[in-house]
């Protein structure tokens, strides 16, 4: 196989596992990072406090690039303020837009969602929104210069996977920007059937935060989402409408 | 007053460097908005606190 890189916003990543950092101890994100093989990796923005001594980064290697999110934002100025500040806190120009109105299914607000795109990518950010899997928003974040499209599987935290396959599939089909599968997928093979669909990339956080082993799990994610690429890239088999077709010779049976 | 994170405080006429250090915050791991407007770092030792600011202090923690 080829060199198989993913581009956004102009950097390379071999990892095609966007980690989340929430929900788990800080000295398990070190071990996370690590076995999942993440370079990038999603951090939230929050008022500081002078109780607590210790801060994320210093348990993120310093290789891996960070994904500020703007969570806790309800319009598209809110989450331009938050990726605004998460700049500003100097671990570069990627942001996460998420914004929701609705805190019982935490579904994010496409319109919203593309008003923010539109800003923050004319002030230089490399933007990658998390959005309900719609072609129209999905087109509409294109056209606003978003560096790639995150659609959700199945509510955040849900780990109920990929209850909107076939609305990702024609995100795969039609948006020519990477498609990250983010929110909902709770095992490997649900992260592995989505990059089997063509998927460019999987966020988890909830997954691996709710295991009973976090790295093991991120272990297991990287596998699979290595195992479901290689699978696109090597073109799935086809299914037959009926019937059965053997896979052994028809011919030299032990009987006239 | 200053409303700093939300809370009032006694802290017009400090610098927001004196405040941060003050207060025990590491000014390298903190960003902040005063009134809205991001406040460079390099601007931490010259801006001056103002009755009715509103200072938000922010810091990156684990998130999704």
């Amino acid at each position: 196989m080829n060199k198989d890189t993913l581009n956004i916003g102009g950097r390379e990543f071999h990892s095609r596992f966007i980690l989340g950092s929430g929900k788990y101890s800080l000295n398990l994100i070190e071990a996370a990072v690590k076995d999942a093989g993440a370079e990038l990796i999603t951090v939230a923005v929050r008022r500081a406090n002078t109780k607590e001594q210790e801060n994320i980064l210093d348990y993120i290697p310093k290789n891996v690039t960070l994904l500020p999110n703007t969570s806790g934002a309800r319009t598209a100025e809110e989450a331009a303020r938050i990726a605004r500040l998460g700049r500003e806190l100097g671990c570069g120009d990627f942001v996460k837009i998420e914004i929701m109105r609705d805190s019982k299914y935490l579904l994010p607000d496409n319109a919203e969602t593309i008003r923010a795109t539109e800003i923050l990518a004319k002030e230089g950010f490399i933007v990658l929104p998390y959005m309900y899997p719609d072609l129209y928003a999905a087109r509409d974040l294109v056209g606003a210069g978003a560096a790639a499209v995150m659609p959700l599987a199945s509510p955040i935290g849900s780990n109920k996977g990929l209850a909107t396959r076939e609305f990702i599939q024609i995100l795969v089909d039609e948006i020519d920007l990477p498609i990250i599968v983010d929110a909902g997928i709770g095992r490997p093979s649900q992260a592995c059937e989505a990059m089997e669909m063509g998927v460019d990339a999987i966020m988890a956080n909830t997954a691996l935060a709710t295991a009973g082993d976090t790295p093991l799990m991120a272990a297991a994610f990287k596998q699979a989402i290595e195992a479901g690429r290689k699978a696109y890239l090597s073109g799935l088999g086809r299914v037959l409408g009926r019937g059965g077709d053997a896979s052994d010779p028809l011919t030299g049976f032990l009987r006239d | 007053m200053v409303k700093i994170n939300g809370k009032e405080e006694n802290a017009a006429g400090k610098t927001l460097a004196a405040y941060l250090s003050e207060a025990g915050y590491d000014a390298s791991r903190v960003a902040v908005e005063r009134n809205e407007s991001i406040v460079a770092k390099k601007d931490y030792g010259s801006t001056v606190l103002r009755d009715g600011d509103n200072i938000e202090i922010v810091r990156f923690v684990g998130g999704g």
